[in-house]
């Protein structure tokens, strides 16, 4: 699947494309196959996000999952602080990470 | 330590509320991205992995405890709850909010600080030695000069948009403790045979993609035309350096297209036309700033002895102190590197508590090193143990340092949108399998030195050890460099051979050890003996 992300312009907080707006968890993402261009377009004149650009994913039974490693780390947080992932109580978030 | 006159308060006061308005114009959607973008660069804000991520300048890395004790407060306040110090001698936070810029700026102005030209393609932080004003090898305090080029260099119109971004270190002694020969220009200041005290410069080095180390271009530059030769350099490599390319955009490229000598004909001739010009500030701006860098009100008479019956106390001594020019004193430097840690963070509340050491300890200074290490330039000995014990309680008492332990590595995958790799899952994985203290003192100096992609943040060419992550075909792979040094005798680092997947990259450092151990002779360092014995014994024990 094709996933779009970007960031909140005031937090700088990583956001995703759910289908109709944006939200902090990559579990929400919308599969925008061919169509990640034009959201881009049309959103960039809403100003609420920017840098935005399209990712390969998967869904999973975990949830969706951004392909490579630096969009993993960018959707759940970085490896060395846990406390700072997504899942900051999670033992195992690490794994859930990488 | 230098202090802002009206002048210099009023120019960061005016620059903090001009970003305060393009903030508002941004948010309000008067201002596009791309619009705003070089604004907020301008003003150290980048956007990273994560959020935004602000880097504080902090001039030839010196602050006062107010200034450390604030960068605490910021990182509590404004991020979340730590700050990352860096190996330009400056502090990155990494979870700002753009909304909240503003009134982080304005806060730090409080302070005589800001983040003006810690990005853009612009003169950014010089940099210094770390031990400037203590060291006991030093001819003279290098700050003042570091301090003059500062401000010549801060907001200079003529080099506001350079080629690309542009590095300066300033050091006085002949040991090198700030890579000085891998900048854009490197100014070692010198005594000559007539006992006056100038410059020698260098130009055209720097790491990153195409690592190159400087040539010098002048034996000596009068104290009186510092500025002018200063000028002079940046005035050949801002018109000829290209713009077309910025893989090919720093001064290191056109000086290796030049040549050595073709650039030094240049800059020479561009020096004389500048010498009719009243360009240099007279010396009496020079005095100015050196009575800010007055030695501090040292007790004379004071004991070198020390008390080193408690065998931590001893072994930190050891490692992480350096001997101060005044009998009685020494440097301290404390560790940012914790067996399995981050280098170079450090949360707000061990900020504060270095700050006030700082203030109670070290005539209120500190400083930031390039190796993401902070020092206490001036404690008596006599308070030394008191000093390790507050460090050792808040878990900054970790003596490891130029040991195999005391790693710079780059934020890399972890935070750094530029990264291929992650660098501190690395870094933490060879601190661990070298944690011991009985093994670091078997191996004694190396230098370790770990970057997540190939700009070379985490100065991998400069290393004993180097390593580089790099993507391979979507997963990480490091690269492991021998031979780089960034001293006296500064070298780049060879590439030994196919790279290693993290663990494999843990591994085979320790396997280099062994070989080191097994073949040094005497007091030989890592990096001797791999000068002498050559890169093979070391490819054929970790290949096979």
């Amino acid at each position: 699947m094709k996933i779009l992300t970007g960031n909140d312009l005031k937090s700088g907080a990583v956001v995703w494309w759910t289908g109709v707006s944006w939200s902090l968890d990559v579990n929400d993402s919308a599969d925008v196959g061919d169509h990640g261009a034009a959201i881009i377009a049309r959103e960039e004149g809403v100003q609420n996000v920017f840098a935005a650009y399209v990712v390969d994913g998967e869904k999973t039974e975990e949830g969706v999952r951004p392909a490579h490693i630096k969009e993993r780390i960018r959707a759940f947080g970085p490896t060395v602080r846990l406390d700072l992932t997504l899942k900051p109580s999670d033992p195992d978030a690490l794994n859930w990470v990488i | 330590m230098y202090k802002y006159d009206e002048y210099d308060q009023q120019m960061v006061d005016v620059r903090v509320e001009e970003f305060r308005d393009q903030v508002r114009r941004r948010i309000s959607g008067d201002l596009t991205e791309d619009q705003f973008k070089p604004l907020r660069l301008q003003n150290g804000l980048y956007l990273q992995l994560h959020a935004y991520m602000l880097r504080v300048a902090v001039p030839y890395g010196t602050l006062n405890s107010t200034q450390m004790h604030l960068l605490g407060d910021i990182a509590d306040k404004y991020d979340r709850g730590y700050g990352h110090f860096t190996t330009r001698q400056n502090i990155q936070y990494n979870w700002i909010k753009l909304e909240e810029t503003p009134d982080i700026l304005a806060e730090l102005a409080k302070v005589e600080m800001h983040a003006i030209q810690t990005s853009g393609n612009c003169i950014r932080n010089i940099s210094s030695d770390q031990f400037a004003g203590a060291a006991a090898d030093e001819i003279i305090d290098p700050r003042p000069y570091a301090e003059l080029l500062r401000q010549w260099s801060s907001f200079h119109p003529e080099f506001l948009v350079l080629p690309r971004k542009f590095k300066i270190a300033v050091i006085a002694s002949e040991k090198d403790r700030a890579a000085m020969r891998l900048h854009d220009i490197g100014i070692k200041m010198v005594r000559n045979d007539a006992g006056e005290i100038g410059a020698q410069f260098y130009a055209g080095g720097g790491m990153g993609r195409t690592p190159m180390i400087a040539p010098l271009i002048r034996e000596f530059v009068p104290l009186d035309q510092l500025i002018t030769f200063s000028e002079a350099c940046l005035r050949v490599y801002n018109r000829y350096g290209r713009r077309d390319n910025k893989y090919k955009a720093r001064i290191k490229i056109l000086v290796h297209e030049l040549g050595r000598d073709e650039y030094v004909r240049q800059v020479e001739e561009e020096f004389a036309h500048l010498l009719t010009q009243p360009i240099e500030p007279p010396l009496a701006e020079l005095e100015r700033i050196k009575a800010h860098f007055v030695e501090p009100a040292f007790e004379t008479g004071l004991s070198d002895d020390l008390d080193l019956t408690d065998p931590d106390f001893r072994l930190w001594v050891e490692r992480n102190t350096t001997a101060h020019k005044q009998p009685g004193y020494v440097i301290a430097t404390v560790s940012l590197k914790p067996v399995g840690g981050i280098p170079g963070d450090a949360s707000a509340d061990q900020i504060r508590l270095m700050a006030k050491l700082g203030r109670e300890y070290s005539f209120d200074e500190l400083r930031v090193t390039h190796a993401q290490n902070i020092v206490l330039p001036h404690v008596k000995k006599a308070d030394l143990y008191t000093v390790w014990q507050a460090l050792d309680e808040a878990g900054l008492a970790t003596a490891n340092l130029d040991t195999v332990g005391d790693i710079i590595a780059c934020p890399g995958l972890d935070y750094c949108s530029l990264a291929n790799a992650r660098s501190i899952p690395v870094a933490q994985k060879i601190s661990e399998r070298f944690g011991s203290a009985q093994k670091q003192a078997e191996i004694g100096e190396l230098k370790l030195k770990i970057s997540g992609c190939i700009n070379a943040c985490g100065h991998h060419h400069a290393g004993h050890i180097g390593i580089l992550g790099v993507d391979k075909k979507g997963l990480e792979n490091y690269q492991l460099l021998f031979g780089g040094s960034e001293g006296a005798d500064t070298s780049l680092a060879k590439i030994i051979g196919p790279g290693f997947t993290e663990d494999g990259v843990v591994d085979a450092i320790e396997k280099a050890t062994e070989v080191y151990l097994a073949n040094k002779q005497g007091e030989e360092r890592f990096l001797d003996t791999y000068r002498r014995i050559g890169m093979d014994p070391f490819k054929e024990a970790i290949y096979g």
